[in-house]
């Protein structure tokens, strides 16, 4: 279960990274690639091992203007997907 | 028409291996010390093949921890920017140098066993003693916190085992599993009567595997396909002949697959020689069997033409002469009558093997 209380951080030998040659920016796993939709990265790209969800929300949730119980529901599920797939880990 | 660029590099980076394994992928006729490429070369490569467009770099051999050069290779990619996999038999890595190759910025491990039991594993990799050598890898692939992988490559001759094979991988701490089914050509043509399961043997492991997936959801995650011998429909050989991968032979040698060598008729680029870009784009050999206007027989016009791309070319080969017929795993070729006819072979045949060595490639099957 992920809480604003958690620290969510990628997984060893999951990398975010630029990819120049197709425009976008892909999550590298063993044997796997995603593609993150705009959201995810936006998440991802906050979350440096140190950061909890919670901080995580407040930051989202300043950038885009938008009511902190609304990003908090979205975040904590998709942040529970991520770890699903084992993308990141707490 | 623009050509899409590679996700992957697999860098084969020596012949060189201290196992036999009678199903290698390696060619029959294997590359010496002196003709491999040297440490500049290989970080030029990495460096075009990021340019180009690759985001994971397989790091592969022959057992590719024979070079000395592998932490600055690894660096070297990391460096580039590639997501570097290695693939190893695990039999000459001790804690140090995987504490190096961790440091140089190695992303993941894939580690190769031949058996769950170390009496037959270490008769099928050739080497006494290889077994208790992978098990200690492992320990000290996890140690350094690298994620590891386990592949188990199955066979006739140990496909009953693959229980045991799923307790190993869970045992050593990997998370990812690979089962994978010899594929047959090379080496591992010479030795099908051998290596080739019953179709019994066959469904029962793929109930195992449905099982485990299931049991173990969140702790493994097992990769597995159904081989092309059992098979109705043959594989996307690597996503496509010039799709996704490059791979580069230990002399240099660019390849659309691995297995490629072993194909009459063509010229190779060297990367010696040659850019990547222009070797992916350009090259003849790249677009020969790329897309699908090559096709003939049944794959010209058929509706799964760019799902599977007409199967294997290495596989149409070895079993018709014709690299550019129908892989014949696929029930619309007309040949597709072989691969029974090899299983029932099989199923009379012993055990034995012709081992891998350099210098002594196989008498080819008739
Ligand atoms: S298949 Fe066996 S012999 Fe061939 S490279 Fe791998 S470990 Fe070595
Ligand atoms: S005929 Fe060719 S394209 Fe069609 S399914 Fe068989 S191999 Fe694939």
């Amino acid at each position: 279960m992920i809480t604003e209380a958690s620290i969510p951080r990628l997984a060893r030998g999951v990398r975010l990274r630029e990819d120049a040659a197709r425009g976008r920016t892909v999550v590298l796993a063993p044997e796997r690639l995603f593609v993150p939709d705009e959201t995810a990265l936006a998440v991802l790209a906050l979350l440096d091992g140190a950061r909890g969800a919670g901080a995580v929300i407040d930051m989202l949730a300043a950038q885009y203007d938008a009511p902190r119980t609304e990003i908090a529901a979205d975040v904590l599920t998709m942040l529970e997907e991520l770890a699903d797939k084992g993308v990141i880990v707490t | 028409m623009s050509i899409d660029p590679p996700l992957g590099l697999l860098a084969e980076l020596t012949h060189r291996c201290p196992l036999r394994c009678p199903y290698c992928s390696n060619p029959v006729e294997l590359a010496r010390l002196a003709q491999e490429l040297d440490t500049e070369t290989w970080l030029r490569v990495f460096r075009e093949a990021a340019d180009l467009g690759v985001l994971q770099l397989h790091l592969s051999g022959g057992e590719p921890t024979l070079r000395r050069d592998l932490p600055a290779l690894v660096r070297g990619a990391a460096e580039a920017g590639l997501y570097t996999n290695l693939i190893t038999a695990g039999v000459t890595l001790d804690a140090a140098r995987v504490e190096a190759l961790a440091e140089a910025g190695l992303d993941h491990v894939q580690l190769s066993v031949q058996d769950a039991e170390a009496a037959s594993a270490d008769r099928i990799g050739g080497q006494a003693g290889g077994h208790a050598k992978k098990l200690a890898a492992a320990a000290a692939i996890r140690a350094a916190g690298l994620p590891l992988t386990l592949n188990a490559v199955v066979h006739r001759q140990n496909l009953d085992r693959l229980p045991a094979l799923i307790d190993l991988a869970l045992a050593l701490g990997a998370q990812r599993m690979e089962v994978a089914h010899v594929q047959y050509y090379g080496w591992a043509l010479a030795n099908r009567d051998a290596l080739l399961p019953t179709r019994a043997q066959l469904d029962a492991a793929t109930a195992v595997v449905d099982a485990a997936r299931a049991g173990l959801k969140g702790r493994l995650v097992i990769d597995y396909v159904v081989p092309d011998y059992h098979a109705e429909r043959p594989k996307a050989c690597m996503g496509g002949w010039g799709r996704a991968v490059m791979a580069v032979s230990p002399a240099g040698r660019a390849l659309p697959c691995h297995a490629a060598e072993s194909l009459p008729g063509f010229d190779f680029p060297n990367v010696r020689d040659h850019g990547l870009s222009a070797i992916w784009e350009g090259s003849e050999a790249f677009n020969r069997f790329r897309g699908t206007a090559w096709m003939t027989g049944p794959c010209r016009g058929c509706p799964r033409a760019e799902q599977d791309w007409g199967g294997c070319r290495c596989q149409a080969f070895a079993l018709t002469g014709d690299a550019a017929a129908t892989d014949p795993a696929c029930a619309l070729s007309p040949r597709h009558h072989l691969l029974a006819e090899a299983v029932a072979e099989a199923a009379l045949a012993g055990s034995g093997f012709t081992y891998r060595e350099p210098g002594r490639p196989p008498s080819p099957r008739s």
